[in-house]
């Protein structure tokens, strides 16, 4: 029943598009990537799913031209989730090591986990992923493995990323309607990161900004752990918005805009210059001042930048981020981002791409396809994870147990 | 009209037009063309062309014949003041000469709520002062008539010069409960006619102790007053004592709640030739005891024709803590020339500059000047708010941003 094939697939349903990225688990225990799949999303708002049968449709659509492309059957896939409802937060947990010899033992580190995990959430929400960052002992930080060692207390910090039940059930319940199976949930956020960053970076910190259709995700790594992530219901559909709504224009023209000529910052000769839109099917065409145009736009993708930088401030952490800052997602596509970002965080900042992945070079320089191939990642770490503790039936419970009994 | 020419200006009748607005307005009026009054022209004008066609005086005009096709307002007030405004030119025509124009409507509907506002501001325009008679509905025609007719009576108070107002309620009261409703309605008619004409008798008819505009206007300006008006009459050799008596306990003065509350009262007394000091004496020390710490004016006529009778006419204002500003106003105004036994066209300059002030005070129930932003296509979508703002609204438009 359970498929063990080295074959693993994310799918990322995001506001703008749906895609699939098919991995292969290479001998050598690496990770290539072998098929791409997409299709254009007509129905998901700021990163949830608003018109399911339409989403159904599109998945199809991206699943069958991974497919094609990779030549495999897609069976299951690792599911990208994003949507404002979702939080991270950081929580300790603390137990006592009660032995007469003080020696931490494996049951010390069970115990000490689970009571970080022991999180009072409300009853709807589901914790999609509590990811254990170091250990303390006796108030001694930075301690990666305590098993062994001696002492009197064991603390741990946990991240905890979490998310309402229902809505991150919405996009489960499509992929399943089309006979694919979900191996795991994974937020989008952290998907990119896993792609992006090498463990050097997380290492020194660093800042991964993931800037999609409907939502901005955000993720600090600093000593090699999660420290911070967090969801911004914002992204290119509020540039688009802001655009059709400024410039009176239609949507569609104003997506088309800020394609060609959008930029996250202007300069004073934009203000000479003007652009203008075709007329078509009845609607005129109009001449548009450039300055008009990127300042919109510079003004939105520069508060975005402000929220996070105030988050991060908030949580003080903003001085631990010395690999710098990524950009990924749609969002980084657009000229001057990395400037803006430069300037607001005072950080390097580089337009992110996938590493220590082999494979498809169009997909791998790409910045939008960072969820989606961090997902395969995402997968391809669960399932050495599996292979190491040898019991198939186990990591089976462990991913779908939780999944269904949300607990 | 040639006979005012003829006549010496400080002679000649003071020229009253009284339209009557809107259903209830042309009813009170047409009771009123019973007994012709020296010097009056009455008008009625109603948005309903059938209830108009109905009535035996002229001028009659159908007001917004395009805005409601002369089938009424519907009670809708904003119909009302379309249709008034639409006739402007005709109302201005009824109004024009006159030096003062008695405004009668029954408020809480649509016509005589939205267009009686608008016809004193006509009058206002073309210089003469305003009075609006304002009939209030029955506590039975329910809140929101209620509401509607408090809301043009701070229209109508915003425009006239002074307004009274009558509520049906305490009308409903003159009459027994047994009497059958045309009698009835009959009756309350009358009594607003007894109004109008008493107001009238008291700036006309030459006294021994004269009542002006101005003093009535002091009684019945401020705009959060309440002024009510009560007539008695009484003869025989008690009569003084007797006509007191029945002002303190009348129905329209709440039993004499309102002259206790009262801030401001206008008392004019006319009887016949028999009229002696100690019956003055004696009706305004009853009075003066009852409302304790009132500003009271007193008026006092001579009339052959009322034989031994004696007609009291109170007019009480109540609330409103701008009315001694008002009164304070009024004196000045008085002091400028705005008495309305002056021909009203001599000094047009020096009328002008009061009337324009309180044009500007016009009231008005508009929408707050807020802009209804779109969130475009994420108006349907949850709402992104961070920090109490709406992420969903583009951000220049959050910061204020200038595009030029």
């Amino acid at each position: 029943m359970f498929d063990n094939s080295p074959v693993i697939v994310g799918l990322e349903i995001g506001t703008s598009k749906v895609c699939a990225v098919v991995g292969e688990q290479n001998a050598s225990s690496g990770l290539n990537i072998i098929g791409l799949g997409q299709s254009r999303s007509r129905g998901v708002r700021k990163g949830e799913i608003a018109d399911a049968s339409v989403v159904a449709e599109d998945i199809r659509n991206a699943i069958v031209e991974a497919e094609q492309m990779a030549d495999v059957e897609i069976r299951s896939v690792f599911l990208g989730v994003t949507g404002g409802h979702i939080r991270g937060f950081t929580n300790r947990g603390v137990h006592p090591v009660v032995s007469a010899d003080r020696e931490i033992c494996e049951e010390d580190v069970e115990d000490v986990v689970k009571n970080a995990k022991a999180v009072n959430l409300p009853a709807e929400n589901y914790v999609l992923h509590a990811i254990r960052q170091n250990f303390l002992v006796d108030g001694q930080d930075g301690i990666i493995d305590p098993v062994g060692m001696l002492g009197a207390r064991v603390e741990v910090d946990v991240h905890v990323i979490h998310g309402k039940f229902n809505r991150l059930q919405n996009p489960v319940r499509v992929v399943k309607g089309l006979q694919v199976e979900v191996d795991a949930i994974v937020f989008n956020g952290l998907a990119s990161s896993l792609a992006l960053l090498s463990p050097e970076q997380k290492e020194m910190g660093a800042l991964v900004i993931d800037m999609g259709g409907g939502t901005t995700e955000y993720v600090v790594y600093s000593g090699g752990n999660v420290k911070h992530t967090g969801v911004l219901a914002v992204g290119g559909d509020h540039i688009s918005n802001d655009l059709a709504y400024g410039l009176k224009i239609p949507l569609s023209k104003a997506e088309d805009l800020k394609i060609k000529h959008g930029a996250a910052c202007f300069e004073d000769t934009d203000k000479t210059k003007s652009v203008s839109t075709e007329s078509q099917l009845g609607a005129p065409g109009k001449t548009i001042n450039l300055e008009h145009l990127r300042k919109i736009m510079s003004l939105r993708i520069e508060e975005i930048f402000e929220l996070i930088e105030q988050e991060l401030v908030g949580a003080g952490l903003l001085d631990y981020l010395r690999a710098g800052v990524f950009i990924c997602g749609g969002g980084a596509r657009i000229p001057g981002i990395q400037n803006v970002a430069e300037r607001y965080f005072q950080l390097p900042t580089s337009i992110g791409k996938a590493n220590s992945i082999s494979g498809l070079k169009s997909a791998l320089d790409q910045p939008e396809f960072a969820t989606a191939i961090g997902l395969v990642k995402f997968g391809s770490m669960q399932q050495k994870k599996r292979t190491r503790q040898g019991f198939i039936t186990q990591a089976f419970k462990e991913t779908f147990g939780g999944l269904l009994r949300r607990s | 009209m040639d006979f005012i020419h003829q006549t010496p200006t400080s002679e000649r009748f003071t020229k009253i037009s009284v339209l009557g607005v809107g259903g209830a307005g042309c009813n009170a009026v047409t009771h009123l063309a019973r007994e012709p009054l020296a010097g009056v022209t009455l008008a009625v004008l109603n948005t309903d062309a059938a209830a108009l066609a109905r009535l035996s005086i002229e001028p009659r005009i159908v007001l917004g014949k395009q805005a409601t096709r002369g089938l009424s307002a519907g009670g809708d007030p904003e119909r009302g003041r379309a249709a008034a405004e639409e006739d402007a030119s005709s109302i201005q025509a009824l109004c024009d000469g006159a030096d003062i124009v008695f405004v009668v409507a029954g408020l809480g509907g649509g016509t005589g709520t939205g267009a009686a506002p608008v016809a004193a501001r006509i009058a206002r325009e073309s210089r003469a002062l305003v009075f609006g008679i304002a009939l209030m509905p029955f506590e039975f025609e329910g809140a929101r008539r209620q509401r509607q007719a408090a809301l043009g009576l701070q229209e109508l108070k915003a425009v006239a010069d002074g307004v009274i107002w009558l509520p049906n309620q305490k009308l409903l009261k003159l009459v027994d409960d047994k009497t059958p409703i045309v009698e009835a309605l009959d009756h309350m008619n009358s009594y607003v006619a007894r109004t109008i004409v008493a107001i009238w008798g008291l700036l006309t008819r030459p006294g021994i102790v004269q009542v002006d505009f101005a003093a009535l206007r002091a009684v019945t300006q401020g705009r959060h007053a309440e002024s009510s008006i009560a007539i008695a009459e009484a003869s025989g050799d008690d009569r003084a004592r007797e006509a007191a008596e029945k002002l303190v306990a009348h129905p329209m003065l709440e039993g004499g709640a309102l002259l206790t509350e009262a801030n401001q009262v206008l008392v004019s007394i006319l009887a016949g030739p028999a009229f002696s000091m100690g019956e003055v004496h004696h009706l305004m020390e009853r009075i003066n005891r009852v409302c304790d710490g009132a500003h009271i004016t007193v008026g006092a006529a001579v009339d052959a024709r009322l034989g031994d009778q004696l007609t009291v006419t109170l007019i009480a204002s109540r609330g409103g803590a701008d009315s001694s500003a008002a009164a304070l106003l009024a004196a000045d105004a008085a002091s400028e020339g705005l008495n309305p036994f002056r021909p009203a066209k001599t000094k047009p300059d020096q009328a002008e500059t009061p009337r324009l002030r309180k044009q500007t005070a016009r009231l008005r129930q508009t929408q707050l000047p807020l802009d209804i932003i779109s969130r475009g296509r994420f108006e349907k979508s949850e709402p992104t708010i961070h920090h109490g703002q709406d992420l969903d609204v583009p951000t220049y438009i959050r910061r204020g941003v200038a595009l030029n």
